[in-house]
């Protein structure tokens, strides 16, 4: 023994010291510190997500509209690629070498370990010269993705398109960059229907990123759920009908079964083949038909456009005053070639006079419904003009003008139908009387209603007073009563007992009115013309009719832009649509033909 | 003087026990570490897991053989084996074979033998031969010179042979000079001397002078002006002078790689992808662990190779992944209680050849562990060397079991010795 047999206890000291300092640090690090859990995760765990299959689109007949079609994106992982023969790449997927080059320093400056798209949706051709090769590609793999295809090529503006999420949704959680959304359309509106629920697979990957098997034998692993079905209202044949026959027209068609609410027709003219706007050339064609402001082909005319409702406005004013009882069947009133109060003005084509109001309908007559507007605003029975206006707006509202109707397509537009406040700011308060507001009552002014809210009015005429939803789709999965809100009837304000006269005044009009041409051998067709005047151009040519006139099947809008009268263009498709549809024959082959011919936007463009 | 019976005779049985179950330990966590259910025996010698396990079985073979050796060979050949060992360590400088930029290890078709790992126990030998020498004093500037020599002649053909972190472990022979009467001073100034190199490279180095000028100040007022220590401590300030300003200069004598290490200790870069990433990998291993760990063979991080090196360097992370904070706190706990042990009985021996020895075991495996788990947990730069009884790999393994077996035959062996 030395002298120095005391130090044993400093070393002693040192050793445990030094195991202590460990301990706390693992503590730290392995108990208190979350951190280094995260990135174990975020390295040795790859989330693989099953993508489900879209839900499929069918129209009313079970004709399929949209389904899926498999395309492929090939992926590429940087790290592994090596010793590869890139010129054998570059021609087997049709790029350059420059263009190889680039995509993959792309790809690299994203992750070296983790994979990116390298070349979205290859074509199944492409596809199929790859797969023989892929193995000698080190580093490339394909990955499937979906397309949608439209069959038909119709109804592009209803169905919709899907897109990439951009980042700011893809920021709200569900969605991740690079997936597919509903951007219009149904695709949009049933988006949460259509597509399905994803699965994740939670896959071990070593520091090479080469799958290791799933983790704990898959317990958290999620199964994909495929998207429901979708039945639309829609009518593909009727659809497709319609499409060719405003084929060179600007404008709309929109056929609703008044029983149900159901859209059996949305046609929007120009239009473009839904096709285009999927898979790798998207963009492209996205942006031709953006930049395309002559035809606006994007532009959903059906749902969106404004139009002043012209003579088809009459209607609503005949039952508003037969409500107000301001107006009975056989009131008369005279026209001198226009509404002799104020001299005149707004002018009327020839015709008898006087006529009851049954035959105002028939001939359209301007200056009855002058008469009728003021009567039902300078109704004794309101305090002033501002009243007595606003009571004939929330009738007229009643109908589902000015406001949404609550539909099921995402571009819907409410319309117009000007306030109260409007018209004092327009015209100062005060300082406006009946006769200063009475081109509202021949549908002319400040009114802006869709083809979707005049074929609505159609249904409300035709059911005697209540109108249901119109809406796109007519069963989720099988489930009828996805929406309980399009099951209810929507009364307007006006009594059933009001509609008889006016429903007789509509049949005349095809029978021996302005539309005989619309006229169908034993078919009891009840419409309206209207002409929409247009200050930039030829008048806009409207017409709205529903057949039968008893237990009526279909209820139909028409607007053809800068086409003149409605007669001419707007009663004659009307016709057809509902020969087409009811009789599912066309018995006037040169009607049709001057239809299918008729090109309205050339001669527009010259002009 | 009693004659010893059988050579399992006042073995320390929990030296042993000890000695097993860390090797075992280690063979279980090589497993887990490799591991791969295509090749899932634990048997496989193709696999490193099988080779360790010959390895084991071999260093059983060689302790046993140790054992059975008269413990008077030992002190009586320490010299001679010493040259061995130097003669081992030129010689594999010219007929080594080059791996990773070293020229340590002599190939033997499967097998490689190191050198370097085995000069642990050789210089052991030789130190404790000198310094047991009768009537020899630390104190006498001779004899640390010449102790000096027996710890710098291998240091430096290690260096030679360009293994920095096996060359390092020669500085943990300061335990065993402290413990024999070396001025704690020294010790505490070499601490020093390393915390005021490392403060140089993270902070101005006039702000670091004049802290250490002022803080010499206030410890020369509180010792009321004491002119006997004034001259040590302008001893002392002048040290930590010529440290601070050499900082730069022996820096730039280092490798580019280890400078990294050494700024990535530092946090003075970060590098996830070279230097910082066997780090930061190690780390995200252990901690993703948590309190209990995920598993046996359940580690993604170093099974699927994110963790480098994870057999040998960083075994320690397939303890702290698999097993958790309770598991590390076990294998730490056994390393402890081995080296508090190992004191315990150095101290109780009656030679001082034996208790100088016993020190020199106790102080290379303490800085192996310290260096090591240290590095695997960020407290340390990165500097290879293996975990004792641990890590993957026959030299090592074999190196210390030689050494501790020594030690334990030395201890069996201490009635029969004569002081």
């Amino acid at each position: 023994m030395n002298n120095f047999s005391d130090r044993k206890i400093v070393m002693i000291l040192i050793i445990i010291g030094v195991g202590f300092i460990f301990l706390l640090r693992l503590f730290y690090i392995q108990v208190i510190d979350d951190t280094y859990k995260l990135d174990a995760k975020n390295q040795a765990f790859r989330y693989t997500i099953d993508y489900p299959a879209r839900g499929l689109i069918y129209d009313r007949n079970g004709t399929l509209l949209v389904y899926n079609e498999a395309a492929y994106d090939l992926m590429v992982l940087p790290k592994q690629v090596k010793d590869i023969d890139t010129m054998d790449l570059c021609n087997s997927i049709g790029i350059t070498r420059e263009q190889f080059e680039k995509k993959l320093s792309e790809a690299t400056a994203y992750s070296r370990y983790k994979p990116s798209i390298f070349e979205k949706q290859i074509s199944v051709e492409t596809y199929a010269v790859l797969q023989e090769k892929l193995y000698k590609f080190n580093g490339f793999f394909v990955q499937s993705r979906t397309l949608r295809k439209y069959p038909s090529e119709v109804a592009a503006h209803t169905l919709g398109y899907i897109g990439e999420v951009n980042p700011e949704i893809a920021k709200q959680g569900y969605y991740r960059e690079g997936d597919y959304i509903g951007i219009s359309g149904i695709e949009k509106s049933y988006e949460k229907e259509l597509r399905g629920q994803r699965g994740v697979r939670i896959v071990m990957v070593d520091v090479h990123n080469r799958e290791k098997g799933s983790y704990m034998n898959g317990i958290y692993d999620t199964l994909a759920l495929p998207g429901k079905n979708l039945m639309s209202t829609l009518d593909a044949e009727l659809q497709a009908y319609g499409e060719l026959l405003m084929q060179n027209k600007k404008g709309s068609v929109v056929a609703i079964e008044p029983s149900t609410g159901e859209i059996l027709a949305a046609v929007t003219s120009p239009s473009y083949n839904p096709n285009l706007l999927v898979g790798r050339d998207r963009t492209k064609n996205y942006g031709k038909l953006l930049k395309d402001t002559v035809l606006v082909p994007l532009f959903n005319r059906a749902l969106m456009a404004y139009y002043p409702p012209g003579s088809t406005f009459k209607l609503i004013n005949g039952l508003i005053g037969q409500q107000e009882g301001v107006l009975r069947p056989e009131t008369r009133y005279p026209c001198a070639r226009g509404y002799p109060v104020m001299g005149g003005r707004p002018g009327c084509h020839p015709h008898a006079s006087p006529l009851d109001l049954s035959q105002s309908v028939q001939h359209s007559c301007n200056s009855y419904y002058c008469y009728v507007f003021r009567s039902i605003i300078d109704n004794k029975k309101y305090k002033n003009t501002e009243e007595g206006y606003q009571a004939w707006r929330d009738y007229v509202m009643s109908f589902g003008i000015g406001r949404k109707l609550n539909t099921d397509l995402p571009q819907e537009l409410r319309g117009m139908v000007p306030s109260v406040k409007y018209y004092d700011k327009y015209f100062g308060k005060g300082s406006w009387k009946s006769s200063t507001i009475v081109s509202l009552s021949i549908g002319q002014g400040e009114l802006g209603i869709t083809p979707l809210q005049m074929a609505n009015i159609m249904c409300t005429i035709a059911n005697r007073g209540y109108y249901y939803v119109p809406h796109i789709i007519k069963s989720v999965a099988g489930q009828t009563n996805f929406r309980p809100d399009f099951l209810e009837k929507n009364y307007t304000r006006i009594d059933p007992e009001h509609f008889g006269t006016i429903i007789d005044g509509m049949e005349q009009v095809v029978e021996a009115g302005t539309a005989r041409v619309a006229k169908i051998k034993g078919m009891q067709i009840c419409g309206k013309t209207g002409t929409a005047q247009n200050p930039h151009g030829k008048d806009h040519s409207l017409f709205v009719c529903f057949a039968p006139k008893d237990n009526p099947k279909i209820a139909i809008a028409v607007m053809v832009e800068n086409s003149g009268f409605g007669a001419t263009w707007a009663a004659p498709i009307a016709s057809l649509m509902l020969e087409k549809y009811l009789n599912d024959t066309i018995t006037r082959p040169e009607l049709e033909k001057r239809m299918f011919d008729g090109n309205l936007i050339t001669t527009t463009i010259k002009q | 003087m009693r004659e010893q019976k059988s050579i399992f005779q006042n073995l320390d049985l929990l030296l042993v026990g000890l000695y097993l179950a860390l090797v075992i330990m280690g063979w279980l966590n090589i497993y887990a570490a490799v591991f791969n259910e295509e090749h899932s025996s634990i048997f496989d010698v193709n696999e490193k897991y099988g080779k360790q396990m010959i390895w084991i079985i071999t260093a059983v073979v060689l302790a046993t053989v140790i054992l059975i050796i008269d413990g008077a060979f030992y002190t009586t050949f320490a010299y001679p084996i010493y040259i061995i060992g130097i003669i081992a360590l030129i010689a594999v400088l010219f007929f080594g074979t080059d791996v990773k930029g070293s020229r340590s290890w002599f190939r033997f078709g499967e097998i490689g033998i190191q050198p370097a790992e085995f000069a642990k126990f050789t210089t052991n030998l030789a130190l404790a031969k000198f310094l047991s020498t009768v009537n020899i004093r630390i104190s006498d500037l001779k004899t640390k010179v010449i102790s000096g020599i027996f710890i710098l002649l291998p240091m430096v053909l290690i260096l030679l042979e360009n293994e920095t972190g096996v060359a390092l472990v020669s500085a943990s022979f300061i335990f065993v000079l402290y413990r024999e009467g070396l001025s704690g001073n020294i010790l505490l100034l070499g601490f020093s001397m390393i915390i005021l190199f490392l403060l140089a490279l993270l902070i101005n180095k006039v702000t670091l002078f004049a802290t250490v000028a002022a803080v010499s100040v206030i410890i020369f007022i509180a010792m009321k002006k004491n002119g006997k220590n004034l001259a040590k401590l302008l001893l002392g300030a002048f040290i930590a002078l010529g440290t601070i300003f050499s900082v730069n200069f022996a820096f730039d004598k280092l490798e580019p790689h280890q400078k990294k290490r050494i700024n990535v200790f530092l946090g003075k870069e970060t590098d996830k992808k070279k230097a910082g990433y066997n780090v930061n990998q190690s780390m995200i291993a252990i901690g993703s662990g948590g309190f209990l760990g995920k598993g046996y063979l359940q580690g993604t991080q170093t099974k699927y190779d994110f963790v480098p090196e994870q057999s040998t360097d960083f075994i320690f992370c397939t303890v702290g992944e698999e097993w958790g904070f309770v598991g590390s706190l076990v294998v730490i706990s056994l390393f402890v209680t081995l080296l508090v042990r190992i004191i315990l009985v150095a101290e109780r021996q009656r030679s001082a050849f034996s208790r100088i020895y016993g020190y020199g075991v106790a102080s290379i495996i303490f800085f192996h562990l310290t260096v090591n788990i240290g590095m695997t947990m960020g407290l340390m730069p990165v500097i290879g060397i293996p975990l004792p009884f641990f890590s993957y790999g026959g030299s090592s393994l074999w190196a210390f079991t030689v050494l501790l077996f020594i030690f334990i035959k030395l201890d069996s062996y201490r009635l029969q010795v004569l002081r």
